[in-house]
């Protein structure tokens, strides 16, 4: 391991809290709607979008009607990028006249970026007219990660609230996350990003005449000096796909194009963007419930977490593969050469920059890649899977994220009080079985459709049919690709074909029990704490914000992980790993 | 059910100004800005040779002759309109078949070459448009590339020297060296000399 390697993921930590914290008082001031300076100069534009939407945003709703209005808003949202992509080829905006996506892609497709997910069953540039990368696409990429932060604010109105039948007003945490948050974030990151080489265009292609003439094609042509550059509106869609923790990227390769990542300091730019909206909302939620050592607790569980995951990669990655040795391949690091596993890596972000961004993306549900996963040593590849697998926790999404960690919060809190025969509570509610079932439902259920979804693509001839490595290395890919949906990530072992009926259809439906079931535990639960009443701390209350709360969650979260993956892993990365 | 129906409103028409606003008005916005500010970079980083467009500064390009640096395998042909990787596991059977194969057609076009081949020049990249290559890729290639140019290896090494990116701030990325960029200079090098 390279002493640059190391600097530059300790630069990381240092710079995402630095960045973090106040974007976090500032988002907690948001939602208050304190925001005076920003409120001067949005608040017109968001009072005029309540006029035309016949928004009353002094109207407090209760956790049902703010649940109801969540899933309509998405379900409209489904709907309309379904629509958009079956009806591509009679709508304008189609320049190179594609025909309608097929229903099971579209379907697929639709859920996906709805609910943040962002997992692409399609190929490429090749498949979306640039209407619907514009209008059903790139728009969903704001508006599900703003669901995303709606749903966790009216969980901390909850902790925050006593003896109310409400969690505030889901239009307004809506408009509130895109305009004030998401809207200006990516207009800054954009043009960071144009500046490193992003392009930013109305046009679709660039031609350049080569040095050398190439033989293209299956070899019959002539040879050719010319070769066809795709560019576009890249950059603005890929500072919302970091910031919004999606993932979808404008090119087939994501972040490992080098016109969507050209240089290393974008590559940071850009995993940066990954973690600071996640990261942020841990000191939002200390904010807002008035006890910073709270957030900051939830802010350890996950670093602890995430580095010995990354570590893991980084070390795996610098070893090498096992097989490029036996070749006489130099793999040895050095002044001159990253070294370690190149396969399906830019040379300009070598190892350390591709495994940091490799397990942020996995451990946020964000998806982009700047390296390809499928070709990561084994274990290496184990450390994605097992982020996404804990629930997109570790950071985790936009808003979902910090609301998944509190479902295993809830847990560990109930778990502690009955080990030492105290009532459970946390931030002076009490933990009762309503809000005990709630959670267990949250984490258990995303569990089921993963495992449930795998073992189904074990015994379907599409299922195995469309691997494009066999034995423990083909199984992993299909795990991967329902850890991924099931989780709501993106990121995939792309060899697999996920165009097919069943991936497509199967995975459709574990984005949506993913991401919804989810959403309404949460949303049931913040009804329930608000009403209930805050009991001042006493000798008898197990506080949740020191050590032996934070090794308590850690514990939780690593053990109901264990149970529901390791039989999973052990036929995967871990028997593809004995057999080097 | 009451609150099914008095969201549907909000639903539709804030649904109907979002897309304008996210899906319209901030991707038009942005590029007109940066067409002022960056006209170079948000339009493909083209480079010229003359008056003749070359290619992209960021995006490789196939280089197979002998007289010229190459870069590293692709799973694309480095076809710019598309792009993707091999997406092989450690243990695919064809992996080590054709990186066997790679590593022979390196010893053939340069026989005297024995130091063992750095491994980005053996691998497909993520993306198959790389445009770079590790400076130990670079100097391996110098001894091929002077005798096919005639010209003193160490000029040739010198070129590669001076065409070294370091990393951004001394710690961000890797080091690196853009192979187009490398080779304009080894045309132009080895054009003064004829």
């Amino acid at each position: 391991m390279s002493g640059p390697g190391i600097l530059q993921l300790v630069a990381y930590a240092v710079v995402l809290m630095a960045l973090a914290y106040p974007l976090g008082g500032y988002m907690a001031r948001v939602y208050s709607g304190e925001a005076r300076i920003a409120g001067k100069v949005l608040g017109p534009v968001e009072r005029l979008l309540y006029r035309i939407g016949g928004v009353k945003p002094d109207e407090e709703m209760g956790w049902r009607r703010y649940a109801v209005s969540m899933l309509v808003f998405s379900m409209f949202s489904v709907l309309v990028v379904y629509l958009l992509q079956r009806l591509q080829a009679s709508l304008p905006g189609n320049p190179n006249d594609l025909p309608a996506v097929t229903p099971q892609v579209s379907w697929n497709t639709a859920i996906s970026f709805a609910s943040n997910t962002n997992w692409q069953a399609y190929g490429g540039e090749s498949t979306m007219s640039h209407l619907v990368q514009m209008l059903a696409l790139a728009v969903q990429n704001f508006l599900s990660a703003a669901v995303g932060m709606a749903v966790l604010v009216a969980l901390v109105r909850g902790f925050v609230r006593k003896h109310s039948d409400t969690i505030g007003n889901f239009w307004v945490d809506l408009t509130r996350s895109t305009l004030y948050i998401l809207i200006p974030l990516s207009i800054v990151v954009a043009l960071v990003l144009v500046s490193q080489g992003v392009p930013q265009t109305d046009e679709g292609l660039r031609t350049a005449t080569t040095i050398e003439a190439t033989i293209v094609g299956d070899g019959d042509g002539a040879a050719v000096a010319e070769q066809g550059v795709a560019v576009g509106p890249v950059a603005s869609q890929v500072a919302i796909k970091q910031l919004g923790t999606n993932g979808g990227g404008y090119y087939n390769v994501n972040s490992a194009h080098p016109l969507e990542n050209p240089t290393p300091l974008s590559s940071f730019v850009q995993v940066l963007a990954i973690l600071l909206i996640p990261a942020a909302l841990c000191f939002t939620f200390g904010k807002m419930v008035r006890s910073q050592r709270q957030g900051v607790a939830f802010l350890v569980v996950m670093w602890l977490l995430f580095v010995p995951f990354t570590a893991l990669t980084l070390w795996q990655e610098q070893a090498g593969s096992p097989v490029l040795d036996a070749a006489g391949v130099d793999q040895a690091v050095s002044a001159l050469q990253a070294g370690g596993n190149m396969e399906g890596k830019e040379v300009r972000h070598g190892i350390a920059a591709s495994a940091l961004w490799a397990n942020a993306t996995t451990a946020a549900s964000n998806g982009s890649v700047n390296s390809m996963h499928d070709s990561y040593t084994p274990l290496g590849g184990l450390s994605p899977m097992v982020l996404m697998g804990l629930g997109e926790i570790v950071f985790g999404g936009v808003g979902s994220g910090l609301y998944g960690l509190i479902l295993f919060a809830i847990v560990a809190v109930f778990i502690s009080g009955l080990m030492v025969g105290r009532t459970p509570e946390m931030l002076g509610k009490k933990i009762e079985a309503k809000e005990m079932k709630m959670a267990s439902w949250g984490i258990i259920v995303p569990h089921l459709a993963m495992l449930v979804c795998v073992a189904l693509a074990c015994l379907t001839t599409e299922g195995v049919k469309s691997l494009a490595n066999g034995g423990a290395h083909g199984f992993s890919e299909m795990l991967y690709a329902f850890l991924s949906q099931a989780n709501n990530n993106g990121s995939a072992f792309a060899g697999l074909t996920a165009s097919g009926t069943f991936y497509a259809t199967a995975g459709g439906i574990a984005m949506w029990v993913g991401r919804y079931w989810i959403m309404i535990a949460v949303l049931a639960i913040a009804g329930s704490l608000a009403r209930k009443k805050v009991i001042p701390p006493s000798a008898g209350t197990l506080p949740t914000d020191n050590a032996t709360f934070v090794f308590m969650l850690t514990g939780t979260i690593l053990l109901v992980g264990a149970l529901s993956l390791l039989p999973a892993l052990a036929l995967g990365p871990i028997a593809l790993h004995l057999q080097l | 059910m009451k609150d099914l129906v008095t969201s549907l409103r909000p639903a539709l028409l804030l649904l109907a100004l979002f897309t304008l606003i996210t899906g319209v008005v901030y991707p038009v916005a942005l590029t007109a800005a940066a067409q002022v500010v960056f006209p170079h970079q948000a339009n493909g980083s083209m480079i010229r040779r003359g008056d003749q467009v070359v290619g992209s500064e960021l995006v490789g390009q196939t280089f197979a002759e002998p007289g010229h640096f190459w870069g590293r395998p692709s799973a694309v042909g480095y076809d710019a309109t598309t792009s993707g990787g091999t997406n092989r596991g450690v243990l695919h059977p064809d992996q080590a078949t054709d990186v066997a194969a790679r590593i022979e057609a390196l010893r053939a076009a340069d026989p005297g070459n024995v130091a063992p081949v750095p491994v980005d020049l053996v691998t497909a990249s993520g993306s198959g448009l790389d445009p770079h290559i590790s400076p130990a890729a670079a100097y391996y290639q110098a001894p091929r590339v002077a005798r096919a140019r005639g010209l003193a290896e160490a000029d040739v090494r010198a070129l590669v020297e001076a065409h070294v990116e370091g990393r951004t701030l001394g710690f961000l990325g890797e080091p690196r060296v853009n192979v187009l960029r490398l080779n304009l200079a080894l045309d132009a090098l080895a054009g003064a000399r004829r």
